[in-house]
């Protein structure tokens, strides 16, 4: 009996809420509380990853001029509830000739390794950050890559052209689009010194200044990159409708192309997360401070975590808005824009910003202005120095990256996809004029 | 709670091992394959090491898996019977190997002392984070680290090489 | 060793050659047509199309049929563009019974069918630019062409198979408020279609996707007998309605917009200049829209002397015409159609081989074909 009440025994973040100091409890610690906050946090994430799918089609309705979802409830509000029941019923279709067992498991894939990383999203401030791994931002892109396997695997099992192709085409798309990811946040990383998503936030409370002020270039290429690894437009090649049907997940119905979509969402609000978190200060926004000493604890955290659900809203906002805006990007193009401009500009913001850093450290750690300055265990910039840093990062880091890009873009003809092809389109109608085989 | 988690992810890694060698389906084992190593990763978070783990799924899980899969999709694994069965043979060869594995793996046991885990405070946490490790690799391991750079780098410029050589 | 690898194995991909069968049932290849590609990697090497599956048999039905029985079916060719259809036969059987048509007559045809071309390009265009991926330019087309259509549901029932005119003229004459709907919307077509191109002329992905695709030299464009907009995008000035100026066309003012470079940019250009042309020849139609009758005198069964002759027309699609030879009795011997955006089909083998699969998709939304009109 005792073990049994002491499941319920809150661990240290709910005791320092009551201010009790009850006994640390094992089972409680590790498995009853960490149990409670998965589910909390599975039950609000996927509530609004369904309410995600709602906006998109209600944000796409006004952006076309029309009304969207409006028979389901008072302006369509349970098209969620519907639209899940819907796919939960309908039947589960497996192509005959697919791999079964890979077939199915690659869903699960997919969706398991987008939903693992919200473990580590710091939602908001104290108790609103479930789990602080030091590692946080590595953990996010470690796990997110992962996700790669269940669409390739999806494309395979099917046994179907289009999934193939489709395939093939997101996982080349999420390992390219993953190196540029990788590369812009590293910039940000120069200024946080550290790897844990809530150090990040600190530093940026810490700093004064959301990051995205000293990385402009990193947060551009994080933005776009991001849209390129959650396959959203322009990016969504993938699921091309109109060239691969439906790509990867052609051949799936019901509940497990559901699956797929969850994870679309998921990995949507993910790199949200993770954008806000890197670029625009997390849950920290000015007047907080006031607000906890002011308002007390429990409604600062509350505060804290509506913070960081508007910043992410906006994002989404503009990636919905992207989407039923542009065009899409054909594969070559898609693969010239990572490989040529992206990871090479998010080299340049690397090394740029390194210097940057360098000259603006003291004179006693071999930098020259000393914008810099250690406080408290911690290198803040000073006034002057956020000034500078956003200077360098708008004035001479984009210009000179992009300059820098440019020359070598114009220079490199031999890795240009675009006239590689036309090299390949001449030979072939040269050998079709010389009546020989035309495949190499 | 960690001997728990332990025997949890050893048992993982080792069945997981297993089926790789099991499996007939290359693509099966390939699956299997990033069981064990994301059994293995959890195995290194308990060590604290937690770079190491997460470098380890980046890197294998994440990228070279796929990579694997994508060959295996490709060569979409040849029906006709595996070498082994070729050559009947070699079968025999296999009971010697295994003996001196095994003999082998006594051996490091017994010869390896049992190492303290590292105590939960916060000097000794520091060992496999993100700082150390960096530190370390940009001070006292610098030649080697660069050495790897300049090899993969070469890496590079031969498959590229070797990629473009249809096309002259 | 060196066996083994160049071996050929049979697997999906692995093949040097990969046979992807787009359609018949398939989004983007805008109604039934099926195109068997040949692809190495995504490049396409070579390229077939396959057609018929929407044959009806329409120039053989017509010779069992009166020649006024024949007219609706000319709705169902092109049935994005059934007004102008039913044009080019009506005129072609009035020249075959040379009856003088009502200029009042001739003037509202050419406002129908010049809304008609608006309707019909706009659908184009949304299509199109859904086919390279933009959602919402579909959904702008459709507001508009919505509006062509309630017009033409108000004056002849119907909103698809527009079944406007009779031979002879018009059935009857427009009603009060036509005018001014027609004028209503001329106010706002021109800002929407500098909308539609403010979202597409200068962006990236768009010029990415359309400049350099699906080339086609004018002299190749001549050589595959191709038509309208397709042509014109090469840069030959040929237009039906100013090289043999049909109906009324002769009145107006309007000019023929050309392309450089003929690939799918400049035929988009071409498009949206068109349709800012269709609002100006409109305009002056109105302006000058005579009273009268909307009817000539026709005899209730219609007798053609014996003879052929054949008409043509500026269809949306391009050159659409008829062939007609009657042996004087009251249904026609034969009936031969020159649909244009069958002959303009032949033209995408030409530009697609070389491309990637996604640039083929691109470039049969250029060419801008309806199957009824392909398969008849």
């Amino acid at each position: 009996m005792p073990e049994i009440l002491a499941l319920l025994i809150a661990p240290d973040w709910v005791r320092s809420l009551t201010g009790e100091r009850p006994p640390n409890v094992f089972w409680a610690e590790y498995i009853v509380w960490p149990l409670i906050q998965i589910v909390i946090v599975l039950f609000v994430v996927l509530t609004v990853v369904a309410y995600l799918v709602y906006f998109e089609r209600k944000i796409s309705a006004f952006i076309q001029a029309r009304l969207g979802p409006m028979r389901v409830g008072p302006w369509g509000i349970l098209q969620p509830a519907a639209d899940g029941l819907k796919l939960l019923l309908k039947e589960d279709i497996i192509p005959i000739k697919a791999d079964k067992l890979v077939f199915s498991i690659a869903p699960i894939i997919s969706v398991v390794s987008t939903l693992v990383v919200l473990a580590v999203i710091p939602w908001g401030a104290a108790w609103a950050t479930i789990a602080n791994v030091n590692i946080g931002l590595l953990f996010v892109l470690a796990v997110s890559s992962v996700s790669v396997l269940g669409l390739v695997l999806a494309g395979w099992s099917s046994n179907s052209k289009y999934s193939l192709l489709g395939a093939l085409r997101s996982s080349a798309q999420m390992v390219s689009y993953e190196v540029g990811m990788g590369l812009s946040i590293i910039g940000a990383l120069i200024f946080a010194r550290t790897l844990s998503l809530s150090g990040i936030v600190e530093a940026q409370r810490a700093d004064g200044l959301p990051y995205f002020l000293f990385q402009p270039l990193g947060f551009l290429i994080y933005l776009i990159s991001a849209l390129g690894e959650t396959n959203r437009a322009p990016f969504d090649l993938p699921e091309a409708e109109s060239e691969l049907v439906a790509g990867y997940h052609t051949e799936y119905s019901g509940f497990r192309w559901a699956l797929f979509f969850m994870a679309e969402y998921t990995a949507m609000l993910v790199t949200s997360a993770v954008a806000v978190t890197v670029f625009l200060g997390g849950w920290y926004f000015p007047g907080l401070d006031w607000i906890k000493s002011n308002w007390g604890p429990n409604i600062y955290v509350l505060l804290s975590v509506a913070a960081f659900a508007g910043k992410i809203a906006v994002l989404i906002y503009a990636y919905m808005w992207f989407r039923w805006t542009w065009p899409r990007y054909r594969y070559d193009q898609l693969m010239e824009l990572g490989w040529k401009w992206l990871i090479p500009a998010g080299l340049a913001n690397v090394v740029l910003t390194g210097v940057w850093y360098v000259l603006a450290l003291p004179e006693a750690q071999g930098g020259v202005f000393g914008f810099v300055k250690q406080t408290a265990g911690r290198y803040v910039p000073t006034g002057y120095g956020k000034i500078y840093f956003i200077l360098t990062g708008f004035i001479i880091t984009i210009p000179l990256s992009w300059a820098l890009l440019a020359t070598i873009n114009r220079r490199s003809r031999d890795f240009n996809l675009h006239d590689q092809r036309q090299l390949q389109i001449k030979l072939r109608s040269e050998r079709i004029k010389r009546n020989e085989p035309v495949a190499e | 709670m960690e001997k728990a988690l332990f025997i949890i992810f050893a048992v993982v890694s080792v069945a997981a091992a297993l089926n790789i060698l099991l499996q007939r389906n290359p693509l099966y084992s390939a699956l299997s394959l990033v069981g064990t190593l994301i059994a293995l990763s959890a195995l290194y978070v308990m060590l604290r090491a937690q770079f190491i783990a997460a470098i380890q799924i980046v890197v294998y899980a994440g990228a070279i898996m796929v990579l694997f899969v994508f060959v295996i999709m490709l060569l979409n694994a040849p029906k006709e019977a595996p070498y082994i069965e070729k050559h009947k043979a070699l079968r025999f060869l296999a009971i010697p190997f295994a003996g001196l594995l095994i003999a082998e793996a006594f051996y490091v046991i017994r010869l390896v002392k049992p190492i303290q885990m590292p105590a939960s405070d916060d000097s000794a946490q520091a060992v496999g984070t993100t700082l150390s490790v960096g530190t370390k690799l940009f001070t006292d391991y610098l030649l080697p680290f660069e050495v790897t750079s300049v090899l993969i780098l070469m890496a590079i410029v031969g498959a590229m090489v070797l990629a473009r050589r249809g096309e002259d | 060793m060196q066996e083994e690898i160049t071996k050929p194995r049979e697997t999906l991909l692995d093949a040097e050659e990969m046979a992807l069968n787009m359609g018949p049932q398939h989004p983007s290849t805008h109604g039934v047509l099926r195109v068997l590609l040949k692809l190495d990697g995504e490049t396409v090497i070579d390229l077939d199309c396959d057609i018929g599956f929407l044959h009806r048999g329409v120039e053989k039905i017509a010779e069992q049929d009166t020649y006024a029985m024949i007219t609706p079916y000319w709705d169902r060719l092109d049935y994005v563009a059934a007004v102008s259809g039913d044009l080019c036969y009506v005129e072609g059987v009035e020249k075959l019974l040379q009856v003088e048509v009502p200029r009042r007559a001739e003037y509202l045809r050419v406002i129908l069918t010049e809304l008609q071309r608006i309707a019909s390009h706009l659908l184009w265009l949304g299509t199109h630019a859904i086919d390279i991926g933009a959602v919402t330019v579909l959904l702008y087309c459709f507001r508009e062409r919505e509006e062509i259509l309630k017009i033409f549901e108000d004056f002849i029932g119907a909103r698809l198979t527009a079944h406007a005119f009779r031979i002879g003229g018009l059935w009857w004459d427009v009603y009060p408020e036509f005018e001014t709907r027609v004028r209503d919307f001329l106010k706002i077509i021109p800002d929407r279609i500098t909308e539609y191109e403010t979202l597409l002329n200068t962006n990236r992905i768009w010029l990415s996707r359309t400049v350099g695709i699906g080339v086609l030299p004018a002299e190749e464009a001549i050589n595959l007998s191709l038509t309208g907009p397709v042509l014109r995008g090469s840069g030959v000035n040929y237009d039906v309605r100013k090289a043999q100026p049909y109906s009324a066309y002769a009145d107006f003012d309007f000019e023929v917009p050309l392309g450089e470079n003929g690939d799918t940019y400049d035929r988009y250009l071409i498009r949206m200049e068109e349709m800012r042309q269709s609002v100006r020849i409109i305009e002056q139609a109105l302006d000058g829209l005579p009273e009268g009758p909307v009817m000539a005198k026709v005899p209730k069964v219609i007798k053609p002397p014996v003879g052929e002759i054949y008409h043509s027309i500026e269809a949306p699609k391009g050159e659409l015409g008829v062939y007609l030879v009657s042996d004087g009795t009251g249904k026609p011997y034969r009936m031969r159609i020159r649909p244009p955006a069958y002959i303009n089909l032949q033209s995408l083998k030409r530009m697609a081989i070389g491309h990637l699969v996604a640039d083929v998709v691109a470039i049969i939304g250029t060419i801008d074909i309806v199957l009824g009109e392909v398969d008849r």
